[in-house]
């Protein structure tokens, strides 16, 4: 990324929040709603900042540790911002003895975060999955919608660097 | 009634009793780790299991109604071995280092290993996560290592207190009780109240000691190190040494600070009626004027984070009286250096207290009103009972010996301070004087008395008619409060004109900084012995303590005083309800 980083996706954020207000006000005081409204913040966001998340405590009056908790019960539930490449690698059990782990440490390393995490400049985000079905490719990775088979630690970034 | 039988044995309980206390009617003791008698159950651990005729699979007695014609057997083959094995995976990650554990001796999972017969560790090599300790708070320190995941501390602070500081977050082998964002005590909600310190069974949580730094001081010899202790300390301190719940040890007590090195051991007494002079002034000032009413009490310094963060539109009704432990610290290092001669500086100002909040409250930028800061170290009942132990001292031993002079003296109004309705009667005993002119000739005032929620009186001034309420625990100030509140904006004014608030249910006897094991029941006994002391003493009304009546003369001048303004009163910020911090001013 060049020196002078873009920041039209925070602008972006907080042009959200009004919106979020008005999703909140259709559940207002009403706790029982707190993961449906959690669900149409993530839309809204792509992922739960902070913000989004005292709001939310804050309109359905309840506990802001209580819809932390939620948060993080729930993998549907983000609370970092999703990369604008998704990098999964798969740990089923083909993948895993065929030396998936190694390419997950690798790609760790690489990019500089660790699974569930976004890099700074949210390029790419790493998960892993648990089996896509291309056992017979293993170990396997999915970059977005592109599967990816017999990857080796050594030609990871050389697949990774071609989504900007 | 329900008929049923306990490993044969025939009970009779009421309807609706758990298959627990049935059990222990017919003498049999089930072993449990989740459960307190104060909270409700929520059988995460599945410890009390027992088998029930025709019932299939294994019930969780804590939480099981007896009902009629059971048939319960509390220690089959099965019940025992499924026993073990939920210990035996507790401890396969839980960080077993029980010697240099805080809870070490008093630690229920240790008991409980011992008690379900634990002598090897089948999941020993399981791998176990270390995770950072929160040393984040200035009260309390959680070590996630030690949580057992039992769940009492959310019970107990979100239920209890309504603070909602803490939570289960993350899930599976992550799962962790931490506050929202992980990001700690310090940078929380917590209102430092401490009980979930005192309700929780094994070392996962407990006070920031102070106990390293009292020693220095106490072993430097250019320090004049002088102590105070809280009402409460004294019904509470013998536990610490195996006597009876809520024995009185006043004096012992004295004894014992002075044998551990203190050059002068005073009262926080002292200063609780100091603070019925103020605030007692301050009452009369507000039934005169009709403004800010009600006018709310300020002992509690968790009570005064949780109306900071929960309820700081009331700021205007609180009492601007400093808490008996600041208004001690401010005086120590002015009057009392003064007097004897000693340069404050090399004062250093500890006090002993029921409390964890207390240490957060000795800490507020604002208690410096010496010139220094007012009190230094504030240390537990549990710490100075370590503190003790470590000098070789026993309370049991110990002979009765009165306080220092100056800041020592107390009156019985004083000493109630430590149980929930103590500020209230004590308060109304000088209110009386003051307004009348006449002595209250009944002093015990008793629908203030005991562990009710939420207590309410009316109280005749010689023909003007007050209404106040008490309220003690978290859950129960905000409903009082909720209830002022709408008041207000209903009618434009309360139905009270004075309500007291303690942060811990009980009172100060409660407090967190307690013995381990607390309970209300042990809670409600320590109470009592305060009102027995207050009885046993020639002066029940603090205008009536001469050391109160000599600072006064010497350098005071009066209640509410200029002086007194500047030393003994205090202002109070709004606080957000993410993480506890001041809020900035508009």
């Amino acid at each position: 990324m060049s020196e002078k980083q873009c920041n039209c996706a925070e602008v972006q954020e907080e042009e959200l929040y009004p919106r979020l207000e008005e999703i909140i006000m259709e559940h207002r005081g009403k706790g029982e709603d707190l993961i449906m409204v959690l669900h149409k913040a993530q839309n809204l966001f792509g992922y739960l900042p902070r913000k989004a998340q005292e709001m939310v405590a804050e309109g359905l009056n309840v506990s802001l540790n209580e819809v932390y908790g939620v948060i993080t019960f729930y993998n549907f539930f983000s609370t970092v911002p999703q990369g604008r490449n998704s990098v999964k690698v798969c740990l089923g059990t083909a993948c895993y003895v065929r030396g998936s782990q190694e390419v997950l440490d690798k790609a760790q390393k690489e990019l500089g975060i660790k699974v569930g995490g976004t890099t700074e400049d949210r390029r790419y985000s790493l998960d892993v999955v648990r089996c896509i079905g291309a056992c017979g490719l293993a170990p396997a990775m999915l970059v977005n919608e592109d599967v990816y088979g017999r990857v080796k630690s050594p030609h990871l970034m050389n697949i990774i660097e071609k989504y900007e | 009634m329900v008929k049923m039988t306990i490993n044969n044995i025939t009970v009779e309980v009421p309807e609706g009793t758990t298959i627990l206390w049935a059990a222990k009617k017919a003498g049999f003791t089930i072993p449990t780790l989740c459960h307190h008698p104060d909270l409700t159950p929520g059988g995460q651990c599945g410890i009390c299991v027992v088998e029930i005729e025709g019932i299939p699979g294994l019930k969780r007695a804590c939480m099981t109604p007896a009902a009629e014609g059971f048939k319960v057997k509390t220690h089959t083959q099965r019940v025992m071995a499924t026993r073990r094995q939920l210990v035996e995976l507790i401890l396969s990650n839980h960080d077993t280092d029980c010697l240099t554990c805080i809870k070490n001796n008093n630690c229920e999972l240790q008991k409980l290993a011992s008690t379900v017969g634990i002598n090897v560790l089948d999941y020993a090599n399981a791998s176990r996560q270390r995770l950072p300790i929160d040393r984040s708070s200035v009260s309390i320190v959680r070590d996630p290592n030690k949580c057992i995941l039992c769940g009492r501390c959310i019970e107990v602070c979100g239920k209890v207190q309504t603070v909602n500081a803490l939570a289960v977050n993350h899930r599976g082998f992550d799962t962790v009780i931490t506050t929202a964002f992980d990001a700690g005590l310090g940078n929380s909600v917590c209102i430092n109240c401490g009980q979930c310190v005192v309700h929780c069974p094994v070392g996962a949580l407990y006070e920031k000691s102070a106990t390293d730094e009292v020693w220095e001081a106490i072993h430097d010899p250019d320090k004049f190190v002088l102590v105070q202790e809280a009402p409460a300390v004294r019904v509470q301190l013998g536990e610490e040494f195996g006597m009876a719940t809520g024995s009185l040890v006043s004096g012992k007590m004295h004894a014992a600070l002075r044998r551990l090195g203190f050059d002068a051991v005073l009262e926080t007494n002292f200063t609780a009626d100091l603070t019925i002079m103020e605030e007692g002034t301050e009452l009369i000032s507000r039934l005169t004027s009709g403004k800010n009413l009600p006018l709310i009490t300020s002992c509690s310094p968790g009570w005064i984070k949780f109306m900071e963060t929960f309820f700081h539109d009331m700021i205007p009704n609180m009492s601007t009286a400093k808490s008996p432990q600041q208004m001690f610290g401010a005086l120590a290092k002015t009057y009392y250096a003064e007097a004897k001669g000693i340069d404050p500086k090399n004062i250093v100002s500890v006090s002993v207290m029921p409390c964890t909040a207390k240490k957060f409250e000795c800490l507020r930028p604002e208690m410096n009103a010496s010139g220094y800061r007012d009190v230094d170290y504030v240390l537990t009942t549990r710490e100075l009972g370590r503190m003790m132990r470590e000098a070789g001292l026993d309370i049991r031993e110990m002979p009765d010996e009165p306080a220092d002079d100056l800041l020592g003296d107390y009156t019985g109004a004083a000493t109630i301070f430590g149980a929930t309705g103590g500020v209230m009667e004590a308060a109304v005993r000088s209110a009386y004087r003051l307004v009348t002119g006449k002595e209250l000739e009944d002093v015990e005032i008793k629908p203030v008395r005991g562990l009710k929620g939420i207590k309410e009186a009316e109280i005749d001034i010689d023909g003007t008619k007050v209404k106040v309420a008490v309220a003690h625990s978290g859950g129960q100030a905000r409903a009082l409060l909720n209830k002022v509140r709408d008041q207000i904006a209903k009618d434009g004014k309360s139905e009270y004109q004075f309500i007291e608030v303690m942060a811990c249910p009980g009172g100060c006897v409660g407090g967190g900084g307690q013995s381990w094991g607390s309970n209300i029941a042990k809670r409600a006994r320590r109470g009592e012995s305060l009102y027995e002391e207050d009885r046993s003493l020639p002066l029940r009304r603090s205008h009536e303590n001469p050391s109160v009546q000599a600072l006064y003369e010497r350098f005071l001048e009066k209640p509410n005083s200029e002086k007194a303004h500047k030393l003994l009163h205090t202002h109070y910020y709004k606080r957000s309800t993410v993480d506890g911090k001041i809020l900035p001013t508009k």
